[in-house]
């Protein structure tokens, strides 16, 4: 018999991953997706360093300027900076897709663990799931933010609860398809208890799949946050973010179509290279996809 | 023992293999996987295709089938002749046209070689559609309920219109041979097409194949690893090794007098069906007993009950320190249910498991765990039953830390493990991936002893293994018999092995022992009617593979 593939490690899709430039095996695309998304991280974190105004700055003689030296994409009808804004909101949209993906992926990680697991368990807590699916993140974010106000937090418990039925399901197949290994029936022979069995021999098969989830959910989450923005529903309209932003540009839209277009495009180029990245995690960490390759 | 011994000199030479090479492409400095094979089939013969796993076996049939793994194999040498066609110069269009009308295989595990949502009748039909065209769909069907009755299957009208999961093993392999032989092709490659199939019906299909095999004058390519099978249908044999084929000879000739000595090698690994001399009893020290035990599968979920299915019922069995009991029995006879239930992987319904003098079979989860190291299993599985992830000193030091023992004193103790079981201790570092099947199964059968049982369960655990590796692997479990005094439980549905290894035997049969006894009475003068078919199936079981001789009745 052939030599079954020993499962990556996510050590050796880190190095894997810096040995294949070299070879160019991944295509240029998910390198390009690298260096937009390094930018755009960095840009958003070091703001306060560098933007030329205080984003929140209000000047009344200065309302939708056009794009100038002065003000680079010009000003909104406040009279803000409209860079200055578009580069410091990166960094609550940002802070609110990859806190929601860490925070869904480790509670569904748990959840799903034990769901997979218990059979008794297993029952009860997937119709719990279900009903958590039904419930749209949009209308449940604007309840929440209805009750407790709006703030980051609120965002990230609205779009989190949405998706962790989603890790859940995903963890709970993987575990299902594992426990059944004879490696894992040793395990309980040999006396192992139930968490350890869980946490070192069931817990690692689902890092894969996690790692390729956790993007998708961190794009999803950016784009509800600024659709949530975008309603009015989203963090405080104090704070600069890409969906307020634009929200608030809508009306002057056709004075300074930059009040959309630059927010808009940070957005979608954010979005689209994590979605890349998450792609190409997915055919590096299956080995199915591998092969058809070959 | 009845060999084959017609002749085929004047017979027509069908298919004409010379000279040829197969490698991997790009990688001129690895071994190529086939490296120049002759090999000739004429009309009505069987040629046996014999070798270990990675010997080159079923390369060859995927390459006369032209089905060799497009871009990870390709063809560098050589000719394959099918009446003076060479089938490496054809396009893969006449190529297909070839496949089915003139050659057609059958594969080893007829479940997934079958599509799973098409009704079996329609899939024979569909190679009479492809191929023959010009038939009307009433002379078709006319013609696939021919080919059922032929292959022997019952009430043909209702087979036809079942899917694959309706039908047993034996019938979906019938069916597969239906499909093979619709269009009366000229050769047939039978790639270990009994393998996955128990003992008894594994004999039915082997005579059907024969039968046909005269009826229509069809050459017979037969991939297997087992000389059993080789012994009861072969005309010619062809043992491999390493890509070459190092000895060929009409059947006869090669288990009387083999040339070569990996031949006689590979013969005598083959366990003899005779039992080995009974070892005296011990004390009467049952560290395992087992009363009454059932096993009932509950159906329906929540709220509906419905009747369970019966996977053992009324099991006793007891084994003292140091001896072995064998359960034997075909596939569904509830052998690996009672080793799941002695090891309370799944919980029996009733009954008393007492071992090394605790009942365990009413113990709750957590109060069992203390007890967990009394007894052991090894699975059958050596790809499957070792973490992928983990090296090997991890898993071996699993147990014993659970145990309390400390970390240091577990490696020091896995280190001499490694050694008891034939193995060097620096492999101790190398993850499972790094080893062999056979080896696997040695670090597997280290993590049981680890726990120092008092018994082993062995899971079929030298089924997945060649017989080679097997015979050591046997040894190996008697050796560490020997020198730790573990009672072992070996369920098997090899009685060839189950000959070699076991002190007692019972026989299961949908989960009810039938017989129980010491081996050499329960193997050589079978009571129950079930043990006498099981024996009488075995493949090969009147010549004694070792000693290249008939077996001698006393």
């Amino acid at each position: 018999m052939a030599d079954v593939q020993q499962p990556t490690s996510g050590m050796q899709v880190v190095l894997g991953a810096l040995s294949l430039p070299k070879k160019w095996r991944l295509g240029i695309g998910p390198i390009i997706a690298v260096i937009v998304l390094l930018a755009i991280v960095m840009a958003a974190v070091f703001a306060p360093l560098y933007v030329p105004y205080d984003p929140s700055q209000m000047s009344s003689t200065n309302r939708l300027q056009p794009s100038s030296a002065e003000h680079l994409f010009g000003t909104d009808p406040y009279g803000r900076d409209l860079f200055s804004r578009v580069v410091t909101g990166g960094q609550v949209s940002l802070l609110i897709g990859i806190g929601s993906a860490i925070v869904s992926v480790l509670v569904g990680l748990a959840i799903g663990l034990v769901s997979g697991f218990f059979r008794i368990a297993d029952a009860i807590i997937m119709r719990v799931m279900d009903s958590l699916m039904a419930i749209p993140a949009i209308l449940l974010a604007i309840a929440l933010v209805a009750l407790s106000g709006p703030s980051i937090t609120s965002v990230i418990i609205a779009i989190t609860i949405p998706e962790v039925p989603r890790v859940v399901r995903l963890v709970r197949s993987v575990v299902l398809g594992a426990r059944e290994e004879p490696y894992v029936e040793a395990a309980i022979a040999l006396g192992s208890s139930m968490p350890r069995i869980l946490w070192q021999h069931l817990m690692p098969n689902t890092l894969s799949p996690l790692i390729v989830q956790g993007t998708y959910i961190c794009a999803s989450a950016i784009l509800t946050e600024a659709i949530l923005s975008f309603l009015g529903a989203g963090v405080s309209t104090e704070i600069p973010t890409w969906g307020n932003i634009m929200a608030e540009g809508r009306t002057y839209f056709q004075v300074n179509p930059g009040l959309i277009f630059w927010p808009g495009l940070m957005l979608s180029l954010c979005i689209l290279s994590i979605n890349l990245l998450g792609d190409t995690a997915r055919d590096i960490l299956d080995p199915r996809l591998k092969k058809r390759e070959a | 023992m009845q060999f084959k011994s017609r002749n085929f000199d004047r017979a027509e030479t069908i298919l004409d293999i010379c000279n040829l090479s197969v490698c991997l492409p790009d990688q001129p400095d690895i071994a190529p996987v086939l490296d120049g094979i002759n090999l000739t089939i004429r009309a009505g013969e069987t040629a046996c295709l014999v070798g270990e796993s990675g010997s080159g076996k079923s390369v060859t049939s995927l390459a006369v089938m032209g089905l060799l793994p497009k871009g990870s194999l390709t063809v560098s040498a050589g000719e394959i002749r099918l009446d003076d066609t060479d089938l490496l110069t054809l396009s893969p269009s006449d190529m297909r046209k070839v496949r089915a009308r003139r050659i057609a295989m059958i594969f080893q595990e007829p479940m997934t070689a079958l599509n799973p949502v098409m009704r079996v009748g329609e899939q024979i039909e569909e190679v009479l559609t492809t191929h023959e065209k010009a038939l009307s769909s009433k002379v078709r069907r006319g013609r696939v309920l021919d080919i059922m009755a032929q292959v022997h299957l019952p009430e043909v009208e209702r087979i036809y219109g079942s899917y694959p999961h309706q039908l047993s093993g034996g019938q979906r392999q019938r069916i597969m041979i239906a499909m093979a032989l619709v269009l009366e092709p000229k050769l047939l490659i039978a790639d270990e097409p009994t393998t996955a199939l128990d003992v008894t019906t594994q004999g039915q299909i082997l005579s059907l194949i024969a039968e046909l095999q005269e009826r229509h004058g069809t050459a017979v390519l037969f991939v297997t690893h087992d000389m059993g099978v080789v012994a009861e249908i072969a005309d010619t044999v062809h043992v491999m090794q390493y890509g070459c084929i190092v000895e060929h000879a009409p059947v006869e000739r090669l288990l009387r007098q083999p040339q070569e000595e990996y031949t006689r090698k590979l013969l005598s690994a083959v366990p003899s069906l005779v039992p080995r001399p009974t070892r005296p009893a011990m004390l009467d020290d049952n560290v395992l007993e087992v009363r009454n035990m059932e096993k009932v599968y509950a159906q329906g979920g929540f709220l509906v009950r419905k009747a369970g299915t019966l996977a053992a019922t009324g099991v006793d069995l007891s084994i003292a320190r140091g001896r072995t009991l064998g359960i034997v029995g075909e596939s569904g006879s509830g052998k690996s249910t009672v080793a799941r239930c002695i090891l309370r992987l799944v919980d029996p319904t009733s009954g008393e498991i007492r071992v090394a003098g605790t009942e365990i079979a009413r113990l709750s989860r957590r109060a069992l765990r203390p007890h967990r190291k009394h007894f052991q299993i090894v699975f059958q599985d050596p790809f499957r039953s070792l973490n992928p992830r983990w090296t090997v000193s991890r898993s071996l030091t699993e147990g014993p830390v659970n145990f309390g023992i400390t970390r240091r004193d577990a490696l020091s103790r896995a280190g001499e493990l490694m050694e008891l079981v034939g193995l060097p201790r620096d492999a101790l570092a190398r993850y499972p991936h790094q080893f062999s099947g056979g080896q696997r199964q040695r670090i597997a059968i280290a993590r049981a002893v680890a726990m120092r049982p008092d018994v082993l369960v062995a899971d079929e655990a030298v089924s997945a293994l060649d017989v080679s590796v097997q015979a050591q692997v046997i040894e190996l479990l008697d050796d560490i018999q020997e020198k730790l005094g573990i009672a072992i439980l070996f369920i098997t549905h090899d009685l060839r092995v189950a000959a070699q290894i076991c002190d007692d035997v019972v026989v299961m049969q949908r989960g009810v022992v039938v017989e129980y006894g010491p081996a050499g009475e329960v193997l050589s003068q079978p009571r129950h009617d079930y043990t006498r078919s099981l024996i009488e199936a075995a493949p090969g079981r009147l010549w004694d593979f070792a000693n290249f001789r008939e077996i001698r009745t006393a």
